[in-house]
């Protein structure tokens, strides 16, 4: 009796264990061949076939396609420099310039990766289309009240996150650091 | 006692061997992964346009709302692929992911050189009965090989500005993806 009292429990804390540990990671990814550049974070390796069991995991889990290394890149952020988590009734800035690439765009996503509506139908810039200063840096403001220049509406969300993708790139599974790839600064300026 | 903590020391090792197989095993009975998402609205062996990628539509998360996209849900059974993508105006790329959303292979315009991306696609068997004929295997066919004999090609066209996104679009439809029925002919 007590023997299979014991090799209960021995299955049960296995169970809650495992797939718990498989939840956690398939729902928040695991650092394997992570480049961090500021706020932002990429991992290039997803879009090869030498990606990693978890991120094959995350992926299937979310439903997403990775980014072909071929095609480009994506960087997401969910903080800003600082660390603080991004909070879309705050005021917030993408501001600076980005790595090479031929062509960028910047993207507002909610937490599972879906597109937020608004009425302007914004739902981020292309290198494009974006409005420059003088120097080529540009600054985006990415608020729920409308702001002049580039402005991201965040629909008053509470946690989102912001997706840059660089399209026909030199940055991937070899850069390091800012200094291969400048990234752009990503500061909450205030918050009502 | 003693033996309770071994329960759960032993547990915990369990655990981690349950952990381990759960993340390798997860990728092939996911039920809501892309390619279950996209096959019930793509044909098969021929180019579909995606729905575009609008809150509301947009049949998978992360998708990029500046691009028109479309997707040859692929069958390599019956047959290598032969896919042409003419190039748009600002940029074009083809993804190829295999029936567990592995990106396996992508290009785009500029690596492809040429108004039209021309790709066959086969597995690797297939690529090996190939003859090897000088002109079947002339540079200027690109030829890849698929891991797997089901899978996913993603081709992507920019739409720098919202405005452009109809000829984005356009340029897709004009893309074609079809099963060579014939042996591969030598052209011209």
């Amino acid at each position: 009796m007590r023997l299979i009292l014991i090799t209960l429990v021995t299955l049960i804390v296995a169970t809650i264990v495992g797939l718990g540990a498989t939840w956690m990671t398939a729902t928040r990814g695991v650092n394997v061949g992570t480049i961090k550049i500021g706020a932002w974070t990429a991992r290039p390796k997803t879009g090869t076939s030498d990606i990693d069991p978890y991120s094959r995991a995350s992926v299937a889990r979310s439903g997403e396609l990775p980014v072909g290394t071929g095609d480009g890149v994506m960087f997401t952020a969910t903080t800003d420099d600082t660390g603080r988590l991004l909070d879309g009734r705050c005021d917030i800035v993408v501001k600076g310039v980005t790595p090479a690439a031929r062509f960028w765009t910047l993207t507002f996503y909610d937490p599972k990766g879906r597109l937020v509506a608004n009425t302007l139908q914004r739902y981020g810039f292309t290198s494009q289309e974006i409005v420059r200063g003088s120097d080529g840096g540009f600054e985006v403001r990415v608020t729920s009240r409308s702001r002049a220049g580039n402005w991201l509406p965040t629909g008053g969300l509470d946690r989102y996150m912001l997706a840059l993708r660089l399209y026909d790139t030199p940055v991937g599974v070899g850069t390091r650091t800012q200094k291969d790839a400048p990234m752009p600064s990503i500061v909450t300026v205030g918050c009502p | 006692m003693i033996r309770w903590v071994f329960a759960i020391i032993g547990g915990a090792l369990l655990g981690g061997v349950v952990h381990l197989v759960s993340v390798l095993v997860l990728p092939r009975v996911a039920t809501l992964d892309a390619y279950s998402r996209l096959a019930p609205i793509t044909k098969l062996n021929a180019v579909t346009a995606l729905p575009a990628a609008e809150p509301g539509t947009a049949p998978m998360p992360f998708m990029d709302p500046a691009f028109a996209s479309a997707a040859c849900r692929y069958d390599l059974s019956n047959g290598p692929i032969k896919l042409t993508v003419p190039v748009s105006q600002s940029y074009t790329s083809v993804s190829f992911y295999t029936r567990n959303d592995v990106a396996y292979y992508a290009i785009n315009d500029r690596s492809a050189g040429r108004r039209v991306i021309e790709l066959d696609l086969m597995t690797a068997a297939q690529h090996a009965e190939l003859p090897e004929d000088e002109e079947v295997t002339a540079a200027d066919r690109l030829i890849i090989d698929s891991p797997t004999s089901t899978g996913l090609i993603v081709l992507k066209a920019l739409a720098a500005e919202p405005g452009l996104m109809p000829q984005a679009q356009a340029s897709l439809a004009a893309a074609n993806c079809r099963v060579q029925t014939d042996a591969p002919q030598a052209k011209r």
